[in-house]
């Protein structure tokens, strides 16, 4: 019983087994193609992985119930991620086309889901850079002792620190203030902050460099920028693991609740995590895979991607905890001797009196004694688990507890430069699979003219793109990068995830396409492949789609501001939206969703039209 | 006679007793941390370091007021273990005159360094309460450093460009000046075919092969 849409003249769009076989023996195809298969391996690698695996992955794992979250994990990454994977690699090797070419020449009405995946990359390409831009703007920082987020400046007669400052701490002020002049609210802008602007050139330009040939300089580069974290990696993994107080972070992260498996968010959110850290459905995997020889293994490569994705996510937020741990021992420390030498001054008590080991004993003994005296001195709850659970997620990971922990440490410029690379090197591999998720569609689709060289393709995104990013280097730009990231790369990649598998599996026909894997390597997807692609994997994706657009319609949109003048200060406030970001939202994830059905209708309402207009003429046309 | 004699003797301790109190309204509370500063090295706190201490503020009050002031005119009480003490300053004239809070609080400002590093100490552990040290300006390099990174990565990556763009264009030209050549001697090769009367089968030509064989909207 095998359900598969008829889809007449398939055979004339797409190359036979004997043209693949005839094109790979003559190599007269003027295609690019990769130099090894070891840069091809670099490139996925450094696509998949990227800043989602530091600053997401470790807070999903913690909040999930620490080492228990790797169950549903590893369990999704494997029914979800892997076959998704394949069926990419596979399509786009077999068809040898870009994301656009592949699904039009499966049925030219599914060409709307190339469409999609161009401008999901194009979207989600905008918000990644300018976090890339605030990347570079760090890194460029970290040529300095002592590192400028360490110090305040001074207030008008100096005899303070400016209020600001003096509130938050030195790395909030330095975020907010210095680097993103941050306003108080996303329709409250007092215009452009010219060193983003600055920042955000060199960010396009270095992709442009990278990218300016196609995969001839993109790969070249990937041997660097896929490389590279995994060292800085280790590095700090040594560095974090002698500092005092990282076990607490590792044994914070990894301590299983196993009654978390039991709440349905952790499965979602598991589901959500392997779907973008795969970059599915961006395009770019397609068309990274269209430039392999016919016969390469690709089932080999999924499940090598997936292990090391799944590996690599491990590693990344062991380190990260580490560094987490060591910054929350020393605010802890820093604490308890702030209570320590209150109690001293107010006792007049000997300086070696009372110290971390018997304080607990002290403040007993004094407060028993004392206790009008010790309410009066409001001295501080040091609590270990709230120092470990703050800020650990997205950007207040980054740029404001992992710039403080660099900060104590000895030796803080190089540590600050190493950190910056790593992510600067994460981010930009990541940015080229979603490059190339742009351009080839764009090329694709005649928008930009064929003749062209690579080059001026290239340089003609990059500038556009380069325009359209002035809208994050406003002073409102942070609370539009937060909108992006949580709208424009959620909804959009689930549907265009599920329209992919229902295309390849009942369109194109899964006979058909275990057929191309058996000529591409040799046998038969096994059983668990194809139960995956037929039942699983599209039932996950269908579940996870759904709880996600009942939770969005249910919520009110709020988001979070830095405002100097709210009373949570330093704490961010958490506002509504103004109400025209509903049309935002609209044309950051529905569009790119609705643009498949849309296509496809306009397309059937055009061709109709014409039937009718030459009613005589055989519609040998699709 | 020896009332008078006893008088004198005690008079002066009595009055200091009386001038210098904690919560005097001219005397300034003094906290040193000399465990937290030194750690191994830390002194004890006894009558010598107290008499060091009247001295530099002597020192301080006669560099500020111009007057000269001795070890006598500081008054010392309120000792506690934590090191902490109160102190006043007595008017060189007149010993049951107090000088102005205001005036030794600008005097120590004045000469705080000096009195610092006479007890090997800091303004954070050394504190007079009620005077704020001045905060030192933070640290801003001549021109800022972030921008000559800058420079350095938009020069390599701008000179990266030029050079990708240029070797790019030359190698177009040389593989057009190569074709030219080959087309020539191709043609010749078959010429000399057509005469011989043999044939090949042909290329295989996959330029239409890419192209897209169905409509487009």
């Amino acid at each position: 019983m095998r359900l598969v849409i008829p889809n007449p003249g398939l055979d004339q769009r797409i190359p036979s087994h004997q043209d693949l076989e005839r094109m790979e023996k003559e190599q007269v195809s003027d295609r690019p193609k990769w130099d090894n298969k070891a840069q091809y391996i670099l490139t996925c690698v450094g696509f998949c992985i990227g800043i989602g695996n530091v600053w997401r992955f470790p807070y999903l794992c913690q909040t999930h119930g620490g080492g228990a979250f790797l169950i549903p994990y590893l369990i999704l990454l494997v029914l979800e991620g892997m076959p998704l994977l394949l069926m990419e690699f596979a399509i786009g090797q077999r068809l040898r086309k870009g994301s656009v070419g592949v699904w039009r020449a499966i049925n030219p009405y599914l060409t709307g889901v190339g469409i999609a995946s161009m401008l999901v990359s194009l979207i989600i390409g905008l918000y990644y850079n300018t976090l890339i831009a605030w990347i570079m703007w760090y890194l460029f920082n970290s040529f300095q002792d002592p590192l400028p987020w360490t110090q305040c400046p001074l207030n008008g007669n100096r005899t303070g620190f400016v209020d600001e400052c003096q509130r938050s701490s030195t790395v909030d002020y330095f975020f907010y203030r210095v680097t993103l002049d941050t306003s108080t609210s996303i329709d409250n802008s007092s215009g452009i902050h010219w060193p983003m602007v600055v920042c955000l050139l060199a960010a396009w330009t270095f992709i442009c460099i990278c990218y300016i040939q196609g995969i001839s300089t993109s790969g070249k580069a990937v041997y660097i920028t896929a490389i590279l974290p995994y060292i800085v990696l280790a590095i700090f993994l040594v560095r974090g693991l002698t500092l005092k107080g990282a076990l607490s972070g590792i044994q914070y992260l990894f301590i299983p609740d196993v009654n978390e498996l039991m709440n349905p968010t952790t499965w979602l959110d598991a589901g959500a995590q392997v779907f973008y850290a795969f970059s599915v459905a961006w395009g770019g995997l397609i068309s990274f895979s269209s430039y392999n020889p016919i016969h390469n293994n690709c089932m080999q490569d999924a499940v090598m991607l997936t292990a090391i994705t799944g590996l690599t996510s491990i590693y990344a937020a062991t380190v990260t905890y580490s560094i987490i741990g060591f910054r929350a021992t020393e605010k802890y420390d820093t604490c308890v001797s702030e209570n320590i030498r209150t109690l001293l001054n107010s006792f007049n008590l000997p300086e070696s009196s009372i110290n971390t080991t018997n304080y607990d004993a002290a403040f007993n003994h004094l407060n028993s004694s004392h206790p009008d005296v010790i309410l009066g001195l409001d001295l501080q709850t040091c609590d270990m688990q709230k120092f470990l659970s703050e800020g650990v997620e997205g950007t207040g990971l980054a740029f404001i507890v992992f710039t403080e922990a660099i900060t104590k440490m000895p030796a803080s410029p190089i540590w600050s430069v190493l950190f910056f690379i790593m992510l600067l090197c994460l981010g930009v591999s990541t940015l080229f699979g979603n490059i190339e998720g742009v351009v080839i569609p764009l090329k694709d689709l005649n928008v930009l003219p064929r003749s062209w060289p690579h080059e001026a393709l290239t340089g003609a995104t990059c500038v556009i793109a380069f325009i359209m990013c002035l809208l994050f280097a406003q002073t409102s730009g942070l609370y539009w990068v937060t909108l992006f990231d949580n709208f424009a790369g959620s909804v959009p990649l689930l549907t265009i995830g599920l329209f992919e598998l229902i295309a390849v599996v009942y369109i194109y026909g899964i006979d058909r396409f275990n057929e191309d894997i058996k000529f591409m390597i040799g046998h038969k997807p096994s059983i668990f492949w194809q139960v995956s692609w037929r039942f699983i994997s599209p039932l996950i994706i269908l579940v996870i789609l759904v709880f996600y657009l009942v939770t969005l319609a249910q919520k009110e949109l709020t988001y979070l501001v830095w405002d100097p003048n709210s009373d949570v200060f330093p704490v961010q406030a958490s506002v509504p939206y103004p109400p025209w970001i509903s049309a935002v939202i609209f044309l950051l994830a529905g569009v790119p969703s609705l643009a498949m059905p849309v296509y496809a209708l306009c397309r059937l309402v055009f061709v109709g039209c014409k039937q009718k207009r030459n009613p005589s003429k055989k519609s040998g046309q699709n | 006679m020896l009332e008078r004699i006893f008088i004198f003797l005690f008079l002066p301790s009595v009055l200091a007793a009386q001038l210098c109190k904690p919560d005097a309204p001219e005397g300034f509370k003094v906290r040193l941390s000399i465990k937290t500063a030194l750690q191994d090295e830390a002194y004890e706190w006894d009558g010598n370091e107290r008499f060091l201490f009247q001295a530099t503020l002597a020192f301080a009050m006669s560099r500020h007021t111009r007057q000269e002031f001795n070890v006598s005119n500081i008054l010392v009480c309120d000792e506690t273990p934590r090191v902490s003490f109160w102190f006043v300053v007595t008017s060189p004239d007149d010993p049951s005159q107090l000088i102005n809070r205001g005036k030794v609080e600008a005097a120590v400002r004045m000469s705080r360094n000096r009195i610092n590093s006479a007890f090997l100490l800091s303004d954070e552990t050394l504190e007079f309460v009620g005077i704020l040290p001045t905060l030192a300006a933070p640290v801003e390099p001549a021109s800022p450093p972030w921008l000559i990174v800058f420079g350095v990565v938009m020069g390599l990556v701008g000179a990266g460009i030029v050079f990708l763009l240029v070797s790019t264009v030359l190698q177009k030209r040389r593989k057009k000046n190569q074709e030219g050549d080959e087309g020539d001697d191709d043609e010749e090769a078959r010429v000399k075919t057509a005469e011989n009367g043999c044939r090949s089968d042909g290329i295989y030509n996959t330029s239409f092969s890419e192209d897209e064989p169905n409509t487009q909207m």
